[in-house]
């Protein structure tokens, strides 16, 4: 009779995955261990909901179904650091904060910077969590150069490799990226790293109107400055705030900030950004909605929005988070994918208290690609097991 | 690398008859797009049997000259209900063999799809036809104080449909990124003819990353009709020097220490001894006499930072052993500096009758190991090898020189290319940076991904394209048969029956 080696347990409240409970907690420790889990639950015709640190559970839709709650973090080694390479491979159960840290000594860093606390790789790929600094890495797709990944049936396949140019094969890494865990299970991950800026120059500038960053930002990106992340923090149709990061070499930094101020007509600056700089807005009560849209529409976007809502913007990527009460977020929502339409715009709801995530549509229109997208699934999971109904069209 | 390709191995449903089956199609195509933009007749058709890689070559049954989106769809529609294969085309300076055309199939040229949309400045994007030029995305951007990132060497010729086929790189690539990074949306025909949007000028639209998926698919997914591309702000500064080396070994150590100093340089590019030779000889570019490697690096960015930096980077390679540092004064001294390092492909005919090219990847830090053993392994055999790479991201373009007159040389330089490859993948590398798989080097896939990790590449391929229409026999070393669309399962699976059923 075979038996399982992870360690299980019955789930129970605080293994709730938006809202649902699991059946049985599992936390392998090795990529064997996960496909041996998988293997299995496949033969039973289980359903799997990945998951790492689980800060961000209350993110996308309720599964469906959660029969088992695969907990990545007993996968937390980080295999491989080649620092002449710029290069680290590294378990999806390695917390991001503990990767920096070892990175850190080395002078390098991982080019993202999503606020969850705690957050793990596997959690960060799976979400697409991203940070202010995304202006100036990229995000989870254009620095996973790699991926192995077990698949519903427990094949464990990787794809890419360990060296950032590599175009043999197809990128894999990019369709589980953002993918929710609805493909299979990131088991372990390598990534492009950068070097550790050495000097920082933070240039913030008060609006009387939150609104103004959007022609700010257009103006900071038309010009020859640098910044690694230019972030709005205020609320739609009020006051704003906009934060301008440099990051580079002192003199770099320095020349920088002023030309900036220059720029942006005024401003302040600091060595170090302000408190709670990138986090997500609103509390457990609002619905946070993550806003997509072309630079340049970042104002339509504000002005879409319920008054009041609270805001945190990557203004030059054209990405904003916005806090909603819950109340209101069901008959904002079709207002606000309405208007933005015309700007190439998406709102996505990225977390949502309990009593109101069933009655919102999550994902919104997902265009012309949603059935190839269901093909995709139907592939990798025919049988719909993994994280089922966590995913855009119910995938 | 044969001289030729075995046509039809790799067509399914090639059961039905050939000619009879084609003809039949090229008259619905002639009827459906205009009889002038269908070719049938073998004179025609030879024109387009091999892209950039000449030495394999197949004539296409038919080929269609698309002008329009619709030709495109009408194409793929007509062929998927005839079953026959396509294989789409941009310049047709592909380096693996990636628009080898199917003796069986039709070759869809989309080089007349040639449309630039206005620059949308201020959101730095710009729509694009696959037809059109890399360089012309620049050149349109340039008024604006922008530019398209991706520079392959080819991109006076190249097309972005085809530079997305390949995710291709360039120069640049090691500050920017590849093509992946800067096409933000794709309006793409499936293989069954369907059309779909993927991504768009925003960033962040909802759903599985199928651009990202479908960019450097080497046109096994579908064909791109139109293409948004993210734009580049042109930098302050850019400042670009050429440093000449008695040894490899000493430019290699520059590369790390450059790295190892916290900087990322625009470009970093090495050339060796023959290669400089053969540039010297093709483009007089007048590098540094006597030198046994060069390397070509480039910052860019904000004044004071290139600045601070470029004199950084200056020290460090005196401490290296350089022997000659020279900095580009103006813009015509820098293009001189590149005009050797872009022209070196081509250069090498000037030294040797033929060679092949080859385009793996290692770890940065394995560069002087591995050059020195692929130098011991081109002994063995007696033949040379130029080498020409992005040093930067370890990216080798090694060429691999023979004379086709001697007896058995070329087919000792196919090994010799072959091995080398397989070097790059024991140093935990990638058979290929930028040139892509294509017909070339699909053989090598085997040795760089397990049958799981091509299995489960193959499950993208089925959902895009079940029958496998869309250039079959490509990037994968062995056809998959798709099978049924698959659906919620039925009865008892295999393992739950052998007892594992009761593990949960």
């Amino acid at each position: 009779m075979t038996t399982l080696t992870a360690e299980r347990r019955p789930g129970g409240p605080d293994d709730a995955v938006a809202g649902v409970v699991p059946r049985e907690v599992v936390r392998p420790t090795t990529v064997e261990e996960v496909a041996e889990v998988l293997r299995a639950a496949h033969g039973d015709g289980l359903s799997v909901v990945p998951v790492g640190s689980a800060s961000k559970t209350s993110w996308a839709a309720a599964p469906t179904s959660c029969d088992l709650l695969l907990d990545t973090t007993g996968l937390d080694r980080i295999v491989e650091h080649v620092a002449g390479d710029l290069v680290v491979i590294a378990e999806a159960g390695v917390r991001l904060a503990d990767l920096q840290s070892s990175l850190g000594e080395h002078g390098q860093l991982l080019g993202l910077d999503p606020p969850e606390s705690g957050a793990t790789l596997g959690g960060v790929v799976s979400a697409n969590a991203s940070g202010p600094r995304r202006l100036a890495y990229g995000t989870a797709r254009d620095l996973l150069i790699g991926t192995t990944v077990v698949l519903a049936d427990g094949t464990v396949a990787k794809a890419g490799g360990k060296v950032v140019k590599n175009v043999a094969g197809y990128d894999l890494g990019k369709l589980y990226t953002g993918a929710h865990g609805t493909l299979g299970v990131v088991v372990s991950t390598t990534w492009r790293l950068h070097p550790l800026p050495p000097a920082r120059r933070v240039v913030v500038v008060d609006l009387s109107d939150s609104a103004q960053a959007g022609p700010l930002a257009v103006a900071l990106n038309r010009s020859t400055l640098t910044p690694s992340a230019v972030e709005l923090v205020g609320t739609a149709g009020g006051t704003g705030q906009l934060v301008v990061v440099f990051e580079s070499i002192a003199e770099s930094v320095a020349a920088q900030a002023d030309a900036a101020r220059e720029l942006l007509g005024g401003g302040t600056t600091a060595d170090e950004v302000p408190d709670g700089f990138g986090a997500r807005p609103g509390g457990p009560s609002d619905v946070v909605l993550r806003i997509a849209h072309v630079p340049t529409g970042l104002p339509a976007a504000l002005a879409a929005l319920p008054a009041g809502a609270r805001i945190s913007a990557s203004a030059a990527t054209g990405v904003t988070y916005a806090a909603v009460p819950a109340e209101q977020a069901a008959s904002a929502l079709p207002r606000l994918r309405e208007a933005l339409g015309a700007v190439d715009g998406t709102a996505v709801v990225l977390r949502a208290p309990d009593a109101v995530r069933d009655a919102l549509d999550h994902w919104g229109p997902v265009g012309d690609a949603l059935e190839l997208m269901r093909r995709v699934k139907d592939r990798f999971d025919p049988e719909r097991r993994m994280s089922p109904g966590r995913f855009v069209g119910g995938l | 690398m044969t001289a030729v390709a075995e046509p039809g191995t790799d067509c399914p449903d090639d059961t039905s008859g050939g000619a009879p089956r084609t003809d039949r199609l090229a008259e619905q195509l002639k009827a459906a797009v205009g009889a002038e933009r269908v070719l049938t007749d073998r004179a025609q058709l030879r024109t387009y049997e091999c892209d950039g890689l000449a030495n394999f070559r197949v004539t296409p049954a038919v080929v269609v000259l698309a002008e329009s989106r619709q030709h495109v769809v009408d194409t793929v529609r007509l062929c998927a209900a005839a079953g026959v294969p396509f294989v789409a085309r941009g310049s047709g300076t592909g380096l693996s063999g990636g628009a080898l055309p199917s003796s069986d199939g039709v070759l869809l040229v989309l080089s007349r799809l040639r449309r630039l949309d206005p620059v949308d400045a201020d959101n730095a994007r710009i729509v694009v036809e696959p037809g059109v030029i890399n360089l012309w995305v620049t050149r349109d951007a340039t008024p604006h104080g922008l530019a398209y990132a991706p520079d392959p060497s080819s991109q006076l010729v190249c097309s972005i449909g085809g530079n997305v086929a390949e995710n291709a790189g360039g120069a640049h690539c090691l500050k920017y990124g590849f093509t992946v990074n800067h096409v933000m949306g794709a309006e793409v025909v499936l293989p069954d003819g369907d059309v779909v949007h993927l991504g768009g000028p925003a960033p962040e639209h909802p759903g599985y990353d199928l651009l990202g998926t479908f960019i450097g698919s080497e046109g096994t997914l579908g064909v791109a009709t139109e293409l948004t591309l993210r734009l580049i702000r042109i930098p302050e500064a850019v400042q670009t020097m050429l440093v000449g080396y008695r040894s490899v070994e000493d430019a290699a150590a520059t590369v790390s220490a450059i790295i190892a100093a916290g900087i990322v340089p625009a470009a970093i590019e090495m050339m060796d001894a023959l290669a400089i030779e053969a540039a010297e000889k093709a483009v007089a570019c007048g590098y540094p006499a006597g030198a046994v490697a060069v390397l070509v690096i480039e910052l860019d960015g904000p004044e004071v930072e290139v600045q601070a930096q470029f004199a950084q980077v200056e020290q460090i390679a005196t401490s290296h052993s350089a022997f000659e540092t020279r900095i580009a004064a103006n813009p015509a001294e820098r293009a001189l500096m590149w005009k050797g390092r872009k022209s070196a492909f081509a250069a090498v005919g000037r030294i040797s009758p033929s060679y092949f090219v080859q385009d793996g990847v290692i770890p940065r830090t394995q560069l002087p190991a591995v050059l020195h053993e692929m130098t011991a392994m081109a002994d063995a055999v007696g033949l040379r090898v130029a080498n020409v790479f992005h040093a930067g991201d370890g990216n080798l373009h090694p060429l691999v020189l023979f004379d086709d007159a001697v007896e058995g040389q070329a087919h000792d330089a196919e090994e010799l290319a072959g091995s080398i490859l397989e070097l790059c993948i024991a140093s935990g590398g990638s058979i290929t940076g930028e040139h892509g798989v294509g017909q070339e080097k699909r053989h090598k896939m085997a040795k760089q991904f397990t049958p799981e990790d091509l299995d489960t590449m193959q499950l993208v391929r089925c959902a895009f394209d079940p029958d496998g229409i869309a250039n079959p026999g490509k990037v994968f070393p062995t056809p998959r048969l798709c099978g049924e669309r698959p659906g919620p399962r039925t009865g008892q699976h295999e393992v739950q029956a052998a007892g594992l059923g009761e593990v949960f």
